[in-house]
């Protein structure tokens, strides 16, 4: 074991997946020498030689299609894009491509590709800095799309999506790379180091894709969250005096249906979390899977906390950002006031 | 802004529409012989006047002239003839059989015969292919069985793609054929990943990428040309320019000012323009940059200048945006005929010959074809199970497509 935050988590997982196998390589833009720009490829390629972790040209499109034809060779492509705000140049190569070769060949070629971005607010990225775009890919038939929110889990997802054979959107949430985020932006920021889930394996371990995590047990209401408002959650239970049971949903698809659909039986209210706007968000699917499943159980309206539907602002971070005081007026109106 | 000339918007326009003579008076032709052939270790930028002339070997008398003759063995161009004329038969019967309702959609490369056969003669046959949606030739070429490229297009219970490809979109990873996207230009960047995959792992296999003169203003053109330059990928990159993109001749794509081969040079990579109609040029060019790329010196751009003679797809009618007849008047003639005059020029060919192959392609796809609609055809009895519709969707069906199925009842 050692101590690491998601940054050398995620460092970790493919450090130990291009040691076991000669397949799996590395690239985009800025990953090679430098090592990444959040230093998440640090030291890869100087381990590893120049063409197991290398630069590309600023093309996402072109990345996410060069690990297409080497998926299709029979390589185990890692790429980065930058942040997800890049990642739209390549969304026909993901939509079109990644996800529908397997299908459109009938098995003949595969795209086991693995695209790590990182996404998400809380950083006074502005505009291209901070979306969470993960219902665009949710909504893809063939896409595989994780969000992990802690360094143990980072690195075990990353494993698995690495050996998965279909291709996986990995949601980095930037916000949390150096330390559990709670949304209390005025307070100094806690280091991964305290936190239990920065004990990682060193070695080879995988979290499967498709199985959510109950962070914190509760009778009163279910909070679903990924990523960084995972942590929003804990804080909003901890301090709302409502015993919320926070579920870390970790995949979006697959999901992890019968952990949501039990636990909203169980507390008969849910409240859903995310920093993407509002409309059509995963929070819409969340809602309504929960409505078909728990109807009968639901003891009042399912309350979704989310970003605006506006872009990103850059001046106005905070009220913008789902933080812990909006969440907890949404725990509230589930209660009943 | 008073003393300024006002601006104008530039539309390009075709220099014929129906109804005008064809008009292919502008086009600039290399005689057959005339352009150089360099050694393919050349440096890209000293070859410029490659992407700029016509790399032609057939001459008007059907004679191979000039450095790019590639002096291949007559069997093996009575070969590369017998292909074509299959490529035609076999495009004749389909075209046919969509038209008789058996199934939706169907595209000929009737004029463009010689880009895939030659090009797939020059390549060897664990050479990864990703054709765009007219090269129905490498399939042939490589023997992969009729039977299954019909029943693909009939989505019958034989279709090897079980029904979920609009038909034509063929896909065998067995014969080096990457499966056919249907959006334009996406497998032009894929196969310089392919390209650098094989070179990453010290394999000998190179990566050939088809796409049409309309895609390449698709960013994809644009990332594959720069990450083929940046890694020396192992990939010939063809343009197939045969004029016409649906309605929109060449010019909409970027065709006036300058040539397609020529935007290799940009990229520091070497282009070559061909005559797509003459089957001992394709060949030559192709066999150039085969070489280029075996010796680990990187990407060849070839474009291969052609006239697309039909119509887009069985859903097209040409005569509502062209010339009706302006293909009797493309300058550079149809691919089997050159092919065969140079052969009887030589006296390795006859009429008879001739009428023989055309006969026997016909009787073997009409055989194809009867076995294939055996197996049944769109919208009849006889399809794949509706159960396989949720499969391969991910490597193993997932519990909400599992519930699905369920809900549909299979």
């Amino acid at each position: 074991m050692a101590t690491m935050n998601m940054i050398q988590a995620l460092n970790s997982a493919m450090d130990v997946m291009m040691g076991r196998d000669p397949d799996v390589l590395v690239f985009g833009e800025d990953v090679g020498y430098f090592g990444g720009v959040f230093r998440a490829t640090d030291g890869l390629q100087k381990k590893y030689g120049l063409t197991r972790c290398f630069d590309t040209p600023i093309g996402e499109g072109g990345i996410v299609a060069a690990a297409i034809g080497m998926g299709a060779y029979g390589l185990r492509p890692i790429v980065e894009i930058q942040f997800a705000d890049y990642i739209y140049p390549a969304f026909d190569q993901i939509v079109s491509e990644a996800a529908r070769l397997r299908y459109r060949s009938a098995g003949d070629f595969t795209a086991p590709i693995t695209i790590r971005t990182p996404y998400g607010g809380g950083i006074f990225g502005g505009q291209t800095h901070s979306q969470s775009p993960e219902a665009l890919f949710a909504h893809v038939a063939g896409l595989k799309t994780v969000i992990p929110s802690t360094p143990y889990d980072a690195k075990g997802l990353l494993i698995s999506s690495i050996e998965d054979d279909d291709p996986v959107i990995f949601l980095e949430p930037k916000r949390i790379y150096n330390g559990p985020f709670d949304g209390h932006h005025d307070r100094p920021v806690s280091p991964w180091s305290k936190h239990p889930a920065s004990e990682v394996p060193e070695d080879y371990y995988k979290v499967p894709l498709g199985n959510a995590a109950i962070l914190r047990k509760g009778s009163d209401l279910t909070l679903l969250a990924y990523g960084t408002m995972v942590h929003v959650g804990l804080a909003a239970a901890n301090e709302s005096g409502i015993d919320a049971e926070v579920i870390d949903l970790r995949t979006l698809v697959p999901l992890d249906v019968e952990t949501i659909v039990q636990s909203v039986e169980k507390t008969g209210r849910c409240v859903i979390v995310h920093e993407a706007t509002r409309t059509a968000g995963f929070g819409a699917e969340l809602s309504a899977l929960v409505q078909e499943n728990c109807f009968y159980h639901l003891e009042a309206p399912i309350e979704r906390v989310t970003g605006w539907d506006t872009p990103y602002p850059h001046a106005f971070e905070w009220q913008y950002f789902p933080g812990p005081a909006r969440l907890i007026e949404a725990m509230r109106r589930a209660m009943g006031g | 802004m008073t003393n300024r000339q006002k601006l104008s918007l530039h539309i390009p326009v075709p220099p014929a529409r129906p109804g005008d003579k064809p008009e292919f008076g502008g086009m600039r032709i290399a005689e057959a012989g005339a352009a150089r052939r360099p050694d393919s270790g050349v440096a890209a930028q000293e070859i410029a006047d490659l992407a700029t002339t016509l790399i032609r070997v057939l001459d008007p008398d059907g004679r191979a002239i000039g450095p790019w003759n590639p002096r291949l063995d007559p069997e093996s161009l009575r070969g590369g003839l017998k292909l074509m004329v299959l490529t035609r038969a076999y495009d004749d019967r389909m075209f046919r059989a969509q038209r008789q309702g058996k199934t939706s959609f169907y595209m000929k490369c009737t004029g463009e015969e010689a880009i895939a056969i030659a090009q797939i003669m020059a390549l060897d046959r664990n050479d990864m292919c990703f054709p765009s949606y007219r090269q129905q030739g490498i399939l042939l070429a490589r023997g992969y069985p009729l039977v299954d490229m019909m029943c693909q297009v009939y989505s019958n219970v034989r279709d090897p793609l079980k029904g979920r490809q609009l038909p034509i979109m063929y896909s065998s990873r067995e014969y080096g054929f990457f499966s056919i996207s249907g959006n334009l230009g996406t497998q032009f960047s894929q196969a310089v990943g392919w390209a650098m995959a094989s070179a990453y792992k010290g394999d000998d296999r190179i990566a050939a990428a088809w796409i049409g003169e309309g895609a390449t203003a698709e960013g994809d053109f644009h990332s594959a040309l720069t990450f083929a330059a940046v890694y020396r990928a192992p990939v010939i990159l063809n343009i197939v320019n045969n004029q016409w993109a649906i309605s929109s001749f060449e010019g909409i794509a970027g065709g006036e000012q300058t040539t397609f081969a020529a935007r290799a040079i940009g990229y520091g990579l070497p282009g070559l323009r061909v005559d797509g109609n003459d089957f001992l040029a394709v060949y030559a060019a192709t066999q150039w940059a085969v070489e280029r790329a075996r010796a680990n010196l990187g990407a060849t751009v070839i474009e291969l200048y052609t006239y697309r003679a039909e119509g887009h797809s069985t859903s097209d009618d040409p005569s509502r945006y062209r010339p009706a007849d302006e293909a009797k008047y493309w300058p550079l003639g149809d691919p089997l005929a050159r092919l065969k005059a140079h052969l009887i020029a030589n006296r390795e060919w006859s009429d008879d010959d001739h009428v023989k192959a055309e006969k026997e392609a016909a009787e073997t796809v009409r055989a194809a074809n009867r076995e294939a609609e055996s197996f049944g055809t769109l919208g009849a009895d006889s399809v794949v199970s509706v159960k396989t519709m949720f499969e391969d969707v991910y490597k193993d069906v997932p519990a909400h497509l599992r519930r699905q199925r369920q809900q549909l009842g299979v």
